[in-house]
Formats: C-alpha cells, structure tokens, sequence
C-alpha cells in the first residue's frame, strides 16, 4: 500500500491534496532520498502528506541510497533536495560541500526542534537527527538460565559464557555477530578498539593509528569470539545474523537496537526463541569503561544547489516528517525516536544503556570512511588465520595511506 | 561500395561508437590521472544528541576555490597506477629485497590488493574458460544425437543455468550450500564431517565459484556448438563411416575441425566476460576468499568515500588485461584472414 502511495505521488506532478494538507508550505519541490528501514519509511510518509497544489513530495527510499546521493546531489539544481544520512553517511555530503546550513530556517521555521536534536559542525546546524541506533547485548534468557549464567558485562564475560554453553552442549556456536567481510567486519573492529579506548587516527591530522597493542588486542578479541561462531561468519552481516537468532541458533551477540523488533517477529521464528529473546545495555573490553560500541543517529539535510524556495520546502516537509503526531503505538517500537513525545518501549532500552554508559559516537570524520573501509577489506585474511594481527594491521594502514593520499588527506 | 555510400552506411554506428565507447574510455583514462585536490582540514566542534566533540572537517570554501581552478583535479600521472592499490611497484620490490625464496615473495605478493585479485581472476579464466567449452561440446554433441521430439525439451533445460540472472543463481546456490542448506548438508554427510563448510575455506570457494561459473556459462558455448553441428556436411561424415572410423574418430577428424572457428569464437568471448568475473563473487559474498578486478572497481565505488581515480586506474588495467588476453586469439584470427586472401 506504501509503495504504491510512494509511486502515485513520484509520478502524479502536482499531486492532488492529501486530508493531511497544510504543513504551510507556499510552493516548490521536495526529493527525499534516504535508506529503507520502517522508522524511515514513517518519517518519508509524513512528509509525503504535505503534498498539495504547487506542491510536489517524492521519496525515493533504498539500500543503495549512498550509492547515489552524492551524484544526486552534486548537479546544480540537485536531483534531491534532501538526503536522509546517519553520521557516517552525512560526511560524504559534507566533504563535497552538497548541503546547506540549516540556522536561518530553523531559526524561522523550526522552533519546535529541541537542541539535541540538531546536528551543528563549526557552529552551523547541518542536519536534524529524529532517532538514535547503537549495537548492544542481544541474549537468550532460558539458554543462560540453563548454562547458570547472567548476561555478560564484558566481552571476556561473553566468551566465558559462550564456552559453557557449548560445553554444555547446549548449542554448537552459542555466539552470534555482524562479521561479514566488508563494511560489518569493520564495524566490530571499531567497536572492540573504542572499547579498548584507542584512537583511530592521531590527534588533530588523517595519520592513522592502529597498528598498535590496541589494535592487536582488539583483534585478539574478535577472532577468540569467532572460535564460538558458526564457521560461515565472513558470510554474515545483520540478516544473515538475524536469521541465525530466529532459528534459535545463537545465545549472545552484539545486535543493533533497530534489528531487536524485527527479531521479535514470528516468520522464521519459534515461541521459545520470541519469548526468550531479551536485550541489554552494551558490553565492555579489556577492562576498560568505554563501551565497546558507537552511537549513531539518523537525520536529514537539506541540500545546497536547489532555490531558497525549494529549501524552505524541504525543510517542511522534513518538519512534518518528524512531527510529535507520527508517535504512536504502531511507530513507538520501530526505533529510538529523538522526537517528543515518545516514551521508549521496552525494545529501546538496549539504546537508552549505551547512551548512559557514555558510548561514543561513531566519528564524523572526513576520512573515517576511508578506514572503514581498509579494515573491510584487509581484516579477513587475519579472521580466517592466514596471517598475524600486525601484519593484518599493517596492511589496513597501507590500503588507508594509498586511499587518503589519492583523496588529498594525506601527502 | 562507393565512398560516399560507405560514409553514410557507416556513419550512424561510427558516432554510437565514439559516443558510448571511445568517449567513456577517453574519460576513465583521465580520471585515472588525476586525484582530487589536497584537502584543506580544520578543526570544527561537532555537536549531536550525543554531545560535542572536537572533529576534524574539510574546509569547504578553500576547496571549493581549488576545484574551481583546476575542475580536473590535481595532476596525479601513473602515481595511482604505481600505489599499493594497483600496481605497487614499491611494494614488489620490497617484497622481491626482503624475501628469503620464491615463496616467500609470492605469498608477501599475494597480499597486495591487484595481485590477489589477479591471482584469483587469471585462475579463474583459465580453469573455467576450458571446462565450459568441453563442456559445452559434449552437451551439444548428446543433444545433437537425440530423438528429434525429445530435443526441444532437452534444449530448454540446458539453456536454463544461462536465462537465471548471475545474481540471483549465486544466491539460491549460496544458501543451498549454506552449512545448514541442502548442498551443504549433503556435502557434509559425503565427507562425514559435520563442520565442514564450503563457505569458510578458501580452497572450497574457489572450487564452488569455478563450478558455477562453468555452470552459468556451459549452455552459451552449447548453444553456439549446437548451431554448427547442425551445418556439418553429412557427404563427409558418410564417407567417414563407410571407411570405417569409429564414432570418436569421426568427432576428432571431422566435427571438431568443422565447428574449430566457433570454438575460436565461443573462447574469445568467455575469456572477455570470465575476466570480469564480478557477480559470483557478490552472490556468494566470497570477497574474504577471492577478489577479482571488477570487484575491486565496485568495491572502490559503493565504499563510505568514493575512490573515483582508484576505480578508474583499475578499470583501465582491466582493459590493458582484457586486450593482453585477447592478443593470441585475434592474432590467430588474423592469420586465418590473411591466408584466405
């Protein structure tokens, strides 16, 4: 029903007035492009509703969607007047000087923002943020019951634990976790690192600085927790992990907090494992106090090359998108929504944990994304035992010197 | 032909052919070149829901200046084609002063992003380009001697592997020999090792990838082979018979040098498309085991930070090692024209 209601109005030019009409908006256009998950899809549908005469509202939401919001952003005017990033997605438009400042609207038209929710760089609000993600403690109650055990508070606790479980003889590979080789594996390497409180990069300039005790132990640690994994873990990202969960396959594992509804969910699933499946704050490393995870939050921009007139549009639309009223019961567990009005369903606590255990945000860092995706890449080979930790950092440091010296960050 | 004929014959597809082939590879050329400009960094106070940090940003004015003196970019020459991505000259030499034998240099090569995936790449097309033709052959000669009303059937459900989209095949074969999957449990109670997994071992994957790739690709050498098997002149075959050659003289002296142009050409066009082995690789989510140069170029593409010029410089030395692969093949093409003047 939302698809089609997505193609009428990409299709229909002056769609014709919704019963929601009149988020004030004179006239113009607005282009969402953004990811596809439920919270984004709410948040898309609301802003679509202020479509009306003179006014057209289209979403354009996919997976691929940072495959193609830089080029749809670029051209003068943009393709979409709004992208909807996380905050490592909003460096790429930023670094490319692609969206706008946001402070004379806000000051006009957003006062009903709170402060938390902008996202300012040097001063200048460049996004609003509408909800909050992090990976935390997923686990399986009666599985642990049964081993004796209580949820894990470190990622040492967790091993110990996945090594009762299968010796008990309770499950096979009692750990889950995102490791596909890419992106994912990256992710648990930043992770594990800021929980052993390193630095990616020394302090102030793009050099980077992994290849330390830190690195070593943080992948120490990864490779111990993959001895308890099903063997195909370079092949998993967060479906595949899913699906693992659902099949009641797994006991523990480092989830994000917007993945915990879907698992609540009955298709490929069991009453023992929906009943059982509860959350936690997330866990510590290597005696340290930093969580071993990030913050993320998601929000949307306003792009740069469009008219003041389309800008204001957008930015309305945007508003409404995110208004106190798409809070209800149904939207309520979709995510962490920074908007009023939302009182956190018992699916949000795992979130709430790691914001008050001080997680850190992942970086907005012009190159972070460049190392992200050096350790993608080279890690691997250290997961499958074909080559020492040094020599797997190394490498990563290596490809990240080639790709920030081709970008200009490094000369 | 006239001359003036032959221009307006000509010229439609002459200028389809500057447009989407000359231009574009004149453009990655000059990507590949050329770097974006150094980055004026500064140190910003980022603030969120989470609080405020010190941040590292670009500063987007002084960059803007720059890219609006020189929209190219900043002149790079080979300096991308020599870095560790690609060609990594550095790197090779230090791996050729520091290694105690041959092995040693291989495996410290092997590491290095290009070679790994010419590593994986060349395996491929040369183990897969074989099998598929013989493969190929074989099926086309079975079907070729069938009951003519079972042959319909039977032509349908050998070209099935090539209809399903790369893609989508890798991926229904991907979950079949999951751990957990059909194949998977099947091959484990062959082998009776119930943890063995095809996914997790690099010597498997690559076996698994070839398999499907030979399996993807056998029905388009079938369908050429078929095509000519049906032109075989049947004067020969008979006066092959009444001399007595038994049926697999019959195929080594006349079959096989009748439809050896096709073989010639079903070889040129596999040896292209397997060097740009991609969609396997993707649907098996494979990249921890193999790589390949078309991988490499996506990877650069869809990674958080573009790498424009990385993937441009790759994809140039995908046509320099398309073209080298092509050489024998053309050259032997060639010949044969020359001699039939």
């Amino acid at each position: 029903m939302f698809k089609k209601f997505l193609l009428a109005s990409a299709f229909t030019l002056g769609a014709a007035s919704l019963a929601h009409a009149g988020c004030g908006i004179e006239g113009g256009n607005v282009s969402i492009v953004g990811n596809e998950f439920p919270a984004i899809q709410t948040v898309a549908k609301a802003a679509i509703e202020c479509a009306e005469d003179g006014v057209t509202v289209k979403a354009n939401l996919t997976a691929d969607h940072q495959k193609i919001n830089v080029a749809g952003m670029t051209g003068n005017p943009a393709e979409y007047s709004s992208a909807i990033v996380a905050n490592s997605s909003i460096v790429a438009l930023m670094n490319d000087d692609l969206i706008r400042p946001l402070d004379d609207l806000v000051a006009e038209h957003g006062q009903s923002l709170s402060k938390s929710q902008l996202i300012s760089v040097d001063g200048k609000i460049m996004a609003v943020a509408f909800m909050a993600n992090a990976q935390h403690l997923v686990f399986r109650k009666d599985i642990l019951e049964k081993a004796g055990l209580t949820p894990p508070k470190t990622y040492e606790e967790m091993l110990s634990a996945a090594k009762v479980i299968k010796e008990k003889g309770l499950l096979d590979y009692p750990l889950g976790g995102a490791y596909k080789a890419g992106w994912n594996l990256a992710q648990e390497f930043n992770n594990m690192f800021i929980g052993h409180g390193g630095e990616f990069f020394k302090a102030g300039t793009a050099e980077v600085s992994i290849n330390n005790e830190k690195g070593v132990a943080t992948l120490e640690m990864m490779k111990a927790l993959s001895e308890y994994m099903n063997p195909d873990f370079l092949t998993h990202d967060s479906n595949a992990t899913s699906a693992e969960w659902k099949a009641g396959n797994v006991a523990l594992m480092n989830m994000w907090g917007s993945r915990v509804a879907p698992l609540k969910t009955t298709e490929g699933s069991s009453a023992e494992v929906i009943e059982n499946t509860d959350i936690a704050g997330p866990m510590t490393v290597g005696g340290g106090t930093i969580p071993a995870t990030t913050l993320w939050w998601d929000g949307w921009t306003v792009s740069k090359n469009i008219s003041d007139q389309d800008a204001v549009a957008t930015f309305k639309a945007l508003l409404n998108g995110i208004d106190p009223k798409i809070i209800n019961e149904e939207t309520s567990p979709l995510a962490v929504w920074l908007i009023d009005g939302y009182e956190p369903t018992d699916l949000a606590k795992g979130v709430f944990a790691t914001v008050k255990a001080k997680a850190k945000p992942y970086p907005m860092r012009p190159f972070q994304g460049l190392l992200h995706s050096a350790l993608g890449d080279e890690l691997a080979d250290f997961m499958q035992g074909k080559e020492s930790a040094q020599q797997a950092l190394a490498d990563v440091e290596a490809a990240y010197n080639a790709a920030a010296k081709e970008k200009g960050f490094l000369q | 032909m006239k001359h003036r004929t032959f221009f307006w014959f000509f010229l439609p597809s002459g200028l389809a052919m500057l447009f989407f082939i000359a231009l574009p590879i004149v453009s990655v050329v000059l990507q590949s070149l050329h770097t974006p400009h150094d980055q004026v960094l500064v140190e910003v106070e980022a603030c969120g829901p989470f609080g405020c940090e010190t941040e590292t940003a670009v500063d987007a004015e002084a960059t803007a200046a720059l890219r609006a003196e020189k929209p190219l970019g900043k002149w790079a020459g080979l300096s991308i084609y020599l870095d560790r991505g690609h060609l990594a000259f550095n790197e090779v030499s230090a791996a050729w002063e520091g290694a105690d034998d041959l092995g040693d240099f291989m495996s410290s090569i092997g590491n290095l992003p290009f070679y790994k995936a010419m590593g994986f790449t060349l395996s491929y097309t040369f183990i897969v380009t074989p099998l598929l033709i013989v493969l190929g052959f074989i099926i086309a000669v079975t079907v070729n001697s069938l009951n003519r009303h079972l042959k319909g059937l039977v032509i349908f459900f050998s070209l099935l592997p090539m209809i399903v989209t790369p893609l989508i095949g890798s991926l229904i074969l991907f979950w079949m020999i999951d751990s957990r999957g059909v194949l998977g449990t099947l091959i484990q109670f062959i082998a009776s090792d119930p943890d063995l997994s095809l996914k997790a071992s690099t010597p498997l994957t690559w076996v698994m990838l070839m398999v499907y790739g030979v399996w993807h690709s056998a029905p388009f050498a079938f369908v050429v082979f078929y095509a000519g098997l049906q032109t075989l002149p049947q004067d020969t075959l008979e006066s092959a018979m009444i001399d007595g050659a038994s049926r697999w003289e019959r195929i080594r002296y006349v079959v096989i040098p009748h439809i050896m142009p096709l073989v010639t050409f079903v070889a040129l066009i596999q040896l292209m498309d397997n060097f740009r082995v991609l969609e396997p690789i993707i649907g098996f989510n494979a990249s921890a085991h193999a790589t390949s140069l078309s991988w490499i170029i996506l990877n650069d593409l869809g990674g958080e930070t573009r790498l424009l010029s990385a993937a441009a410089t790759t994809s140039v030395l995908t046509i320099i090692g398309v073209s080298i692969l092509l050489m024998p093949v053309l050259i032997r093409t060639w010949r044969d024209f020359e001699r039939k003047d």
